[in-house]
């Protein structure tokens, strides 16, 4: 069982890179307007400049 | 429009050189609109960027400083097909919307932590039954440890915030057991782990977290969206005046921008939007949405005038002032701060079981280790059942039991056009027995409209409201409502004080005084059949007609009267317009106890009394005069038209012209309650089954996540039928009427 030693902590790590992205997610304002973000993944010109 | 609003108070200059300005934009109806609003704008000369959020409907422009006024953007917006009202975020909305996002931070990491250690528990829960060596399971419960100690400290602190505020003042809440449960439970854990026991707890404690979590942030979300909502149509009403300046000149300001001591003129026909004294000019004014009085008031040089007054003949100067001593407006705020004072704090219903719920909790561990060693087993042992009995009886359920029923009531709310300003409103509206009335702006609607149309020939009626389109006087404006052609009359003229007239197919029009269209036996006539209301006369050619004006009922007033008092409901009037012109309206609504005259304060003694009597009254009222009957009523509603300081009192607050709201308000609280009551039932059953086994030393780690899991979908699940029978169309609130930019004074 000692590859338990490896497989745990890197299962860790998956879950909390998860999480760091959420945060990061959260705090560049990526829910700050939900109904918006559906839409305007159908522009076709959303990267102005 | 050759006004343009000065908005430059609303405008943000930043450090970068950059001006930036935000707008509640009304008319926003698909996501094609995104790229047309900000499209168009970004074409103007100057701005930087435009951003809408297509959530809450507001847009965030900026521009180069001093390339282009903020004038251009409303009107470039204007051309585009809608309209743009400068927003002003609260300070509450900016606080909830921190809230918010720290509770999501919260709950992320909760989620985290209790699917890790979900994933480390159900591997020792499947190896205790096969062959898990212990030097694993140690090094997966020191793991579990690493996980929930930090989860627990960031994730927990919404609940150790609240239950220390709660201790602090020597009360309880709901988070005072759900705290100690949790502390409680981790140290054991910890202290278990170090004694390489079979059993830990870490994973009930971060799964508890998650969904108490769950349901904190669902509430504050519903909350959020309301007050939103709440505060586009606080703007599309923001009040303009007309400032006289130093020079003379004749500025057009949104009210927030007016200081104490500023002229501002107010012409005929307008709305006065502040509060200020007649400096000089003389007029009649109608406060009925101040006073709920219809007659009109005379004012001249030095009467005290309020906001929401309409100014009928005259044109007025005024200086803008806070009330001053023996006003209206003082007597009100006095009566406030007395009902404020005098108002006990409602203890909601959570906190009230949880009042009993604690020690009742606490006692029953204390008697579990008591018996425990009594019956001769080891200190050790004792301990671990009296926590286990903690930990089961943590009030998962009982803790989601209130707000998700919160949640799901109150969309059902927002649907039918109410808004929530409390949180506890459900169980305060749920135990109404008497329903407490404004007539002016409450049971009538707050704009004037021509009452005897069914009467008249359609043909004038159709002319006299086309040529009313040229007038300013409110009463004209009434009429004006109802012209179905929106094209004026070539060559109106206005004479001031008489009427408008017009040339048409050779004939001449006229809509003004009886007298003007040479109609006065006819209006004699009319006045005789309806005392109350306005006389407005309409000749063409030989042809004259009358036309009565004034507030009319609510369309749906007297089935939605009729209605509340099939459910029991005791209806009554208290206004403050003259008893004559409140009689009718009661007559017609079958109301049969009502008081005309009413200062606030004479409002107020009549609740006092009902009070007395142990009712519990539900207070709609709209009027400046109410404010004070409505903070001192059991709960209270207002419609959206009711002054600012009004609403802030009212519990809730409804849209549109009909009633109806306020039956839906009752009908969906009382279900609420129900289930409120329902979950509570559940949380109880639950506990009395799962005690008994944690008692006995039952309960495993196992167990309890069962337990936890079980109670809380069974809560929440029920919690959904708040909803109500959603397929039952709702009629989506109508936009209420924006005040045309320039109306207002």
């Amino acid at each position: 069982m000692e590859v338990l030693i490896y497989l745990v902590p890197m299962a860790l790590l998956l879950g909390l890179s998860g999480l760091a992205a959420f945060m990061w997610s959260l705090k560049s304002g990526q829910y700050d307007d939900v109904q918006g973000a559906a839409v305007r993944v159908l522009f076709d010109d959303d990267m102005r400049k | 429009m050759a006004e343009t609003l000065d908005l430059t108070i609303y405008v943000k200059r930043q450090d970068d050189g950059t001006a930036h300005l935000d707008l509640a934009i009304e008319g926003i109806d698909c996501a094609a609109c995104i790229d047309e609003i900000e499209g168009g704008l970004c074409k103007l000369p100057g701005v930087v960027d435009a951003r809408l959020n297509y959530t809450n409907h507001r847009l965030a422009v900026e521009w180069r400083d001093g390339q282009m006024s903020p004038a251009a953007v409303v009107e470039e917006l204007r051309r585009l097909g809608y309209r743009a009202h400068p927003f002003k975020s609260r300070l509450v909305e900016e606080e909830e919307d921190r809230r918010a996002k720290w509770l999501l931070k919260c709950l992320a990491v909760a989620g985290f932590a209790s699917m890790n250690i979900m994933l480390l528990a159900v591997s020792v829960w499947s190896g205790n039954v096969t062959d898990i060596t212990p030097e694993t399971r140690d090094f997966f419960h020191w793991l579990a440890a690493l996980i929930a100690l930090p989860a627990v400290a960031y994730a927990g602190q919404p609940f150790f915030q609240s239950a220390m505020g709660a201790l602090r003042n020597r009360r309880t809440n709901m988070d005072v057991p759900i705290v100690i449960g949790i502390l409680l439970a981790l140290s054991m854990s910890v202290v278990e782990t170090i004694n390489s026991a079979e059993h830990t707890y870490f994973d009930s404690v971060v799964m508890l977290l998650f969904f108490l979590l769950c349901g904190r942030y669902l509430d504050q979300a519903m909350r959020r969206k309301t007050r939103a909502v709440a505060s586009n149509l606080a703007s599309f009403r923001t009040e303009v005046a007309h400032r006289i300046e130093e020079n003379g000149e004749i500025a057009l300001m949104p009210t927030a921008a007016l200081n104490s001591g500023d002229r501002v003129l107010v012409r005929p026909g307008e709305r006065i939007s502040v509060d200020g004294i007649v400096i000089s000019g003389s007029s009649d004014i109608d406060e009925s949405l101040v006073t709920g009085e219809t007659a009109h008031r005379a004012v001249m040089v030095d009467s005290q005038v309020y906001a929401g007054s309409m100014n009928y003949n005259g044109t007025l100067t005024l200086t803008v002032r806070a009330a001053g001593k023996g006003t209206l407006l003082d007597e009100v705020e006095r009566l406030l701060e007395n009902a404020a004072t005098a108002k006990s704090r409602y203890v909601q219903l959570a906190d009230r079981v949880a009042k009993i719920y604690a020690p009742v909790v606490h006692t029953a561990a204390a008697i579990t280790a008591v018996t425990w060693i009594v019956t001769g087993a080891s200190v050790h042992d004792a301990l671990l059942t009296a926590i286990a009995v903690l930990i089961i009886t943590c009030p998962c359920a009982l803790a989601l039991a209130v707000p998700v029923v919160q949640v799901v009531a109150s969309g059902a709310l927002f649907r039918a056009g109410v808004f929530l300003n409390a949180g506890d409103v459900f169980e305060r509206l749920a135990r109404v027995d008497t329903v407490v009335f404004d007539k002016t702006g409450t049971l009538t609607l707050p704009t004037m409209s021509v009452v005897n149309a069914v009467d008249l020939h359609p043909d004038l009626l159709k002319a006299a409201s086309r040529l009313a389109l040229s007038s300013h006087h409110p009463l004209a404006t009434a009429v004006a409502q109802m012209a179905s052609d929106c094209r004026p009359y070539d060559d109106a003229t206005e004479e001031p004080g008489c009427g408008v007239r017009a040339v048409v197919d050779g004939r001449e029009m006229r809509l003004g005084s009886p007298a003007f269209c040479d109609a006065q036996v006819l209006a004699d006539q009319a006045v005789a059949s309806d005392p109350f209301a306005s006389v407005i006369a309409f000749s063409w050619g030989e042809e004259q007609i009358v036309l009565l004006v004034r507030q009319a009922l609510r369309p749906d007033a007297a089935a939605i009267v009729q209605q509340l008092r099939q459910r029991g409901l005791d209806c009554r009037i208290l206004s403050g317009d003259r008893p004559e012109a409140v009689a009718p309206i009661a007559a017609a609504l079958g109301i049969a106890l009502w008081r005309g005259g009413c200062k606030p304060a004479d409002k107020i003694a009549m609740l006092e009394d009902l009070k007395a009597e142990g009712r519990k009254v539900l207070m709609v009222g709209d009027g400046l005069n109410d404010a004070p009957a409505l903070a001192s009523a059991h709960v209270s509603l207002s419609p959206i038209s009711a002054a600012d300081l009004t609403q802030a009192q009212a519990d809730a607050v409804f849209l549109g012209d009909r009633l109806r709201p306020v039956l839906s308000t009752i009908e969906i609280a009382c279900r609420a309650h129900r289930l409120m009551r329902q979950n509570l039932g559940i949380a109880l059953i639950y506990n009395l089954i799962a005690v008994p086994l944690a008692f006995l030393g039952f309960v495993t780690p196992l167990v309890a996540a069962l337990a936890m899991s079980g109670s809380s979908s069974l809560v929440t699940l029920n919690a959904l039928r708040a909803r109500g029978r959603a397929s039952k169309p709702i009629p989506e609130a109508p936009p209420s009427h924006p005040v045309p930019a320039a109306q207002g004074a």
